[in-house]
């Protein structure tokens, strides 16, 4: 369904607007790309949606997230009273039983307004869902555009807060992964193939979320003289070499996310057992 | 009368590359109202593509720089024959003419310290060029540009007009430059003050009159007359070629700059520059044989300033103090004839030029960062990867130092009230020979000095103004309209066809590679007059078709008046002068000759009313005269050796 | 045509004739006109229409200057993307391919590819330019290499204008042109904002505010076609457009740096 999303040349253009508002080169073609322009937003949207899809799904599940000693990074922290007992993991009990939904539903909009907000998926949802535009040079079907100028749209500028708060998940993640060196029992010294998974998780949490644009600017973005200050510029610079990776670092993480959901869905059902190194 | 497009200015400046820029925003900062006229878009000038920088004695790489050192460095370079007074001008003000440029918003690249970084080059003592990365040329049109858009800035807070007291232009071509009824009738059509231009929209055909009683010409140089050049289309002579029907003298026109390193491959992109910083960040020049031939062409007057070993050369680079500089950092003229003896000797590279090697003398980061669009050019443009294969080069042809008399201090052409010329299209400040980074220094100091003192001559007329005749506009509106209905008629009608105008400027070219290129003899510049001669007269019948929108078919029909006209100064010059010096060299006078050292020669209309129909076509339409050179200073004598003064000036010269 | 047979060029490189569709015509209208074209070896598009000029069609139309990719004259679109005609080489079309080239199609055209691109030279004029320092002589100037480097990166642009005419946002609606600066010029002010000498904000300009509420910075929505064209490779989005947003949530969206402000001017 994805791919649909992502306009052809079939649906018509605004006749009088963009390409071919009066005084352009009169030239009927919305496009005259030869390439294949419309694999990258087509694809975008087919993973987005394939992700976004099966999210949903294991967000809502409210089963299946903690098999010790691995949790779903889908549902740490756990802050409900009705969360599994995870044995010196984040889990907090900060809400009552009151409430009767999936504590994931908690505490995923943080990572979800830091994705969303995001400078990269920003770019790839408008291209590839919202086909603004699909892809350069290629006319959009939309009538008229604002962009980022008027709500719902211009609070995509409060992504630095959500930064703020994904270096807090980022933290909490480690936590996690730091217990996947107990053992069931809670006994330190065990490694399993979970636990290689959390730490590559976490590993691309940390890189994703520091290569972020927000982070860029209040390291040393925002500063008029880097010679004043010259650690913030050293760091400026390591972290505007991972940003310059943003995109893959977006991707890379993304998957990885769902994949060690995915794993420790697999181990808690009982339908893949964790193999242990030590 | 024709219907043209009228406005009135101050000042009008004709060209909108460094010089002209710089012209007028002085013009306009002395509160007068200024005209730029480019034939591009506003700010594609030929300006942006020097790349290596800047030269001014500003002594931030090296403290013991001053304007002494700049000034005797540009003398050697122009092998004396520069008009001292521009080059003692150009080397004080330079320095003043680059820190404004910072205060314009100018990013030049630092020293450690802050301050602007300064690098070597040809011909230059010491470290002395300003520059960013290799695209210095650009950074100081923006600059520039962006200085124009702030003074229009002004305006419009002042008054809600941008163009209320500096308006630009763009894409327009000036035809003439229009004198003043009453004295050009009163003189019998010759003298005359300056009244205006005339010229038409590129976009759209039309023409138009600007009214002004002082005109700078800043239109750059004649490279298009050549075949295999660095130049952009924009470089036609069209100042040279305006001054002359005006009535101004040209000079130096014999000498014209091959640089030393152009590409030779792939064939399309033969002649677009390989910028001198290649040389001065450590690049070496080597033939087929691998050989660094460099070496065995140091001239006498340079032995004792150049490095006799590679080690020596090598060593130059860290600690120049205790080292001579390697041989590659030869001023333009004695590389490009180096490199064409080898090439002449077989000792080639595959196209026809030498290798330029960079890659075994830099690391590849340090060529990126330093080198960037050199390292962009050749991988996009030849497929090179300049950080592990050597380039080819062979000269191209690159700038004329030859051009509009004028007086040094004030850029007033000789003769022509009213008339300015500064930047390439003004003869005298390099000599025989430019430095590389001397060109925009030269752009700003005399630049600023053009607009100036246009401003006072335009100030000081109050109601004296000078008025254009109807009838000057109706023959240059007939002119600039000939090619749409010449002899023969349209393409393909009977009689004589029409000449097409790609095919004989083509012919130019190769007319003036093959025959006045870069090294000369007698019989093939008389042969060169004389095609130049029956070009010349096809010219005339020179048709196309179309309309006059953006018809670019007629605006080369009407560029090649000038290119033809600049080529018989180059060529009969050249053929009249009988020594090798600088950028003249013949075959069958190789020696440099002390006696030509003070004479100038100088190019004239041989009809001065400007009138070129009436001109005889086998006489050719220049008249060549000879002129002394004005006595250097005492005190600017005095900066060199004598030993090394007798090398250039005869002993009369020296004896008083 | 790939069955043409391939004649030799002079200098015994392969040549061939490659097939061109061009567009011609003005404001009235115009078409896409069919041409065989010689193409030889290492030529780039601008090469080809330069012969066409001197054989086939005198009055063609088409602004270029230095023919190294410096002057940003030349631009065009070859096959719908928006490219410089000078840099763009044959050898990256198969020999039977036929190459289209239109002018740029977000701005008004004049004639066959020339544009007219004032839009951009109105735009030019509405960012405030650079403010010198009060009180700093010439030659008087101290700025780090350091300090210089990002607004350095940003004045490489030749303001070939081709990220203006992809740019979306003006692309596909005219309407917006009044209220959008477009890329080359948000990126000039990022410029001057990253200036460590610019004195803007002692002569009481706010440039990061500026660029929101004046000069449509919240049009962009970062979608990078402006980098993806950029002949220059300035990272336009990232190093330039994202920063400028950023500056501006510093100044209009975040309360801990406005709150800072109050009472910093108290
Ligand atoms: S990133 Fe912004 S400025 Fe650049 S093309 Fe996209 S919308 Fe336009
Ligand atoms: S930023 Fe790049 S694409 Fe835009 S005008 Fe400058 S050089 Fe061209
Ligand atoms: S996380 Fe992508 S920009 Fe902040
Ligand atoms: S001609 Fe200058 S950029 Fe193409």
């Amino acid at each position: 369904m994805a791919t649909t999303e992502t306009p052809g040349p079939a649906r018509p253009a605004e006749p009088s607007g963009g390409v071919h508002a009066p005084g352009r080169a009169a030239i009927a073609a919305r496009h005259l790309r030869t390439d294949r322009w419309w694999l990258a937003p087509a694809v975008t949207a087919t993973v987005l949606t394939v992700f976004v899809v099966y999210s949903t799904w294991r967000a809502f599940a409210n089963a299946d997230y903690y098999a010790a000693p691995y949790i779903s990074p889908y549902y740490s922290p756990c802050i409900a009273t009705d969360c599994v007992n995870m044995r010196g993991g984040a889990d907090l009990q900060i809400f009552g039983p009151w409430w009767g939904l999936s504590p994931a539903l908690l505490v995923l909009i943080f990572p979800l307004g830091f994705r969303l907000t995001c400078y990269y998926y920003r770019k790839a949802y408008y291209r590839g869902f919202w086909a603004a535009p699909p892809a350069c040079a290629v006319a959009e079907p939309h009538g008229k555009y604002t962009g980022e100028t008027r709500f719902p749209l211009i609070l995509q500028n409060v992504h630095r807060y959500f930064f703020y708060f994904a270096l807090v998940f980022a933290v909490i993640l480690t936590y996690d992964a730091a217990l996947g060196f107990r053992d069931a029992a809670g006994h330190w010294g065990h490694m399993g193939l979970g636990t290689v998974v959390l730490l590559v998780n976490v590993a691309l949490i940390w890189v994703y979320t520091l290569s972020c644009h927000s982070c860029r600017h209040i390291i040393g973005g925002r500063l008029k003289n880097f010679s004043k200050h010259p650690v913030r510029y050293r760091m400026w610079g390591w972290v505007g070499r991972l940003t310059a990776h943003h995109m893959a670092l977006a991707w890379g993480s993304l998957v990885m996310v769902a994949v060690a959901d995915l794993y420790v869905y697999l181990v808690a059902s009982g339908a893949f057992a964790d193999p242990t190194f030590f | 009368m024709t219907r043209v497009e009228r406005h009135t200015y101050d000042v009008v400046v004709v060209g909108a590359g460094g010089a002209g820029l710089r012209a007028a925003i002085e013009a306009r900062e002395q509160g007068l109202r200024t005209a730029v006229i480019c034939k591009s878009l506003f700010g594609k000038a030929h300006t942006v593509m020097a790349e290596g920088g800047i030269a001014a004695s500003m002594g931030n790489a090296n403290p013991h720089d001053n304007w002494q050192v700049h000034f005797r460095d540009t003398m050697r370079g122009g092998k004396f024959l520069n008009h001292w007074r521009m080059a003692e001008l150009h080397a004080k003000e330079a320095p003043d003419r680059v820190w404004e440029l910072e205060t314009w918003g100018a990013l030049f690249d630092r020293t450690k310290d802050g301050r602007i970084s300064q690098r070597n080059f040809g011909g230059h003592e010491y470290a002395r060029l300003a520059h960013v990365g290799d695209r210095t040329g650009l950074e100081l049109i923006r600059t520039l540009q962006q200085k124009i858009v702030s003074l229009q800035q002004e305006d419009h807070a002042r008054c809600g007009d941008y163009e209320d007291r500096l308006r630009v232009f763009q894409e327009c071509t000036v035809t003439r430059v229009l004198k003043d009824e009453e004295t050009f009738r009163a003189e019998g059509g010759r003298g005359g003050r300056v009244a205006g231009v005339f010229g038409y929209v590129r976009e759209s055909g039309r023409f138009f009159v600007i009214e002004a009683p002082a005109v700078v010409l800043a239109t750059g140089g004649i490279g298009k007359s050549f075949k295999v050049t660095s130049n952009s289309w924009e470089y036609t002579g069209d100042g040279h070629a305006l001054a002359l029907l005006a009535g101004a003298p040209l000079i130096n026109m014999e000498f014209v700059q091959f640089h030393p390193t152009g590409m030779v491959w792939p064939p399309s992109v033969k002649g677009i520059l390989v910028t001198e910083s290649v040389r001065g960040d450590g690049g070496v020049l080597r033939n087929s044989d691998g050989k660094r031939f460099m070496f065995d062409y140091i001239p006498d007057v340079f032995k004792e300033k150049y490095a006799q070993s590679e080690e020596e050369a090598d060593g130059w680079y860290a600690d120049p103090e205790n080292h001579r500089r390697p041989p590659e950092l030869l001023p333009r003229d004695e590389v490009a004839r180096a490199i064409n003896s080898e090439v002449k000797a077989g000792r080639g590279s595959p196209h026809g030029g030498v290798f330029l090697d960079v890659s075994t003398r830099l690391p590849a980061e340090e060529i990126k960062r330093r080198l960037p669009s050199m390292h962009h050019q050749f991988k996009e443009l030849a497929d090179v990867d300049i950080t592990a294969e050597p380039m080819e080069v062979g000269p191209t042809c690159h700038y004329v130092m030859g051009g509009v008399d004028v007086d040094p201090d004030s850029a007033a052409a000789t003769g022509v009230p009213g008339l300015f010329a500064a930047g390439e299209v003004a003869g005298g400040m390099h000599g025989s020979n430019r430095l590389g980074g001397n060109s925009l220094s030269d752009l700003l100091v005399f630049g600023r000095r053009a607009g100036l003192h246009a401003a006072e001559y335009a100030a000081e007329l109050d109601d004296d103004r000078p008025r254009v005749s109807a009838e000057q506009v109706d023959t240059a509106a007939a002119e600039a309209l000939r090619p749409f209905s010449v002899e023969g008629g349209e393409p393909g009608a009977p009689g004589v066809p029409a000449e097409n105008p790609y095919a004989l400027h083509q012919e130019l070219q190769q007319t003036m590679n093959d025959l006045v290129g870069i090294i000369r003899r007698a019989g093939e510049m008389s042969e060169a007059l004389h095609r130049l001669g029956s070009l010349r007269e096809r010219s005339r019948s020179a048709g196309v078709e179309g309309h006059r929108q953006f018809n670019p078919g007629w605006h080369l029909a009407i560029d090649l008046r000038n290119m033809l006209l600049v080529s018989e100064c180059v060529a009969r010059a050249a053929l009249e002068r009988t020594e090798s010096r600088g950028g003249h060299t013949r075959d069958d006078y190789p020696e440099m000759d002390r006696r030509w050292r003070k004479t100038n020669l100088v190019c004239e209309l041989a009809d001065r009313s400007g009138e070129l129909a009436a001109v005889d076509p086998s006489a050719g339409q220049i008249r060549l005269s000879r002129r002394d050179m004005p006595p250097i200073r005492g005190d600017l004598l005095a900066l060199f050796e004598k030993d090394e003064l007798l090398k250039y000036l005869t002993d009369e010269e020296l004896g008083t | 045509m790939s069955a043409a047979p391939a004649p030799k060029a002079a200098d015994g490189s392969a040549a061939y004739i490659g097939r061109f569709k061009v567009w011609r015509g003005d404001a009235d209208g115009g078409e896409l006109k069919d041409f065989e074209v010689e193409v030889n070896e290492g030529e780039v598009v601008l090469d080809i229409i330069h012969r066409l000029q001197a054989t086939q069609a005198h009055d063609l139309a088409v602004r270029w200057n230095c023919k190294a990719g410096k002057c940003g004259s030349c631009s065009a679109e070859i096959n719908g993307q928006p490219r410089l005609m000078c840099m763009t080489r044959m050898s990256v079309f198969a020999p039977d391919e036929t190459v289209t080239v239109t002018p740029m199609r977000a701005f008004p055209v004049v004639r066959d590819l020339v544009t007219d691109v004032s839009f951009n030279y109105t735009k030019a004029r509405e960012i405030p330019s650079f403010v010198p320092p009060p009180g700093v002589g010439l030659g008087e100037y101290r700025m780090r290499q350091e300090d210089v480097g990002r607004s350095q990166e940003f004045r490489k642009c030749i303001e070939c204008f081709l990220c203006q005419n992809t740019c979306h946002v003006v692309r596909d609606h005219e309407e917006n042109k009044a209220a959008f600066a477009g890329p080359r010029f948000l990126m000039r002010i990022a410029e001057l904002d990253m200036h460590p000498l610019d004195a803007a904000e002692e002569a009481g300009l706010d440039r990061k505010s500026a660029a929101q509420d004046e000069h449509g910075l919240g049009y962009c929505n970062i979608t990078k076609c402006c980098t993806e064209v950029c002949p220059e490779n300035i990272k336009i989005t990232d190093n330039a457009l994202i920063p400028l947003k950023e500056r501006a949530v510093d100044r209009k969206y975040d309360p801990l740096v406005w709150l800072g402000n109050r009472i910093r001017r108290r």
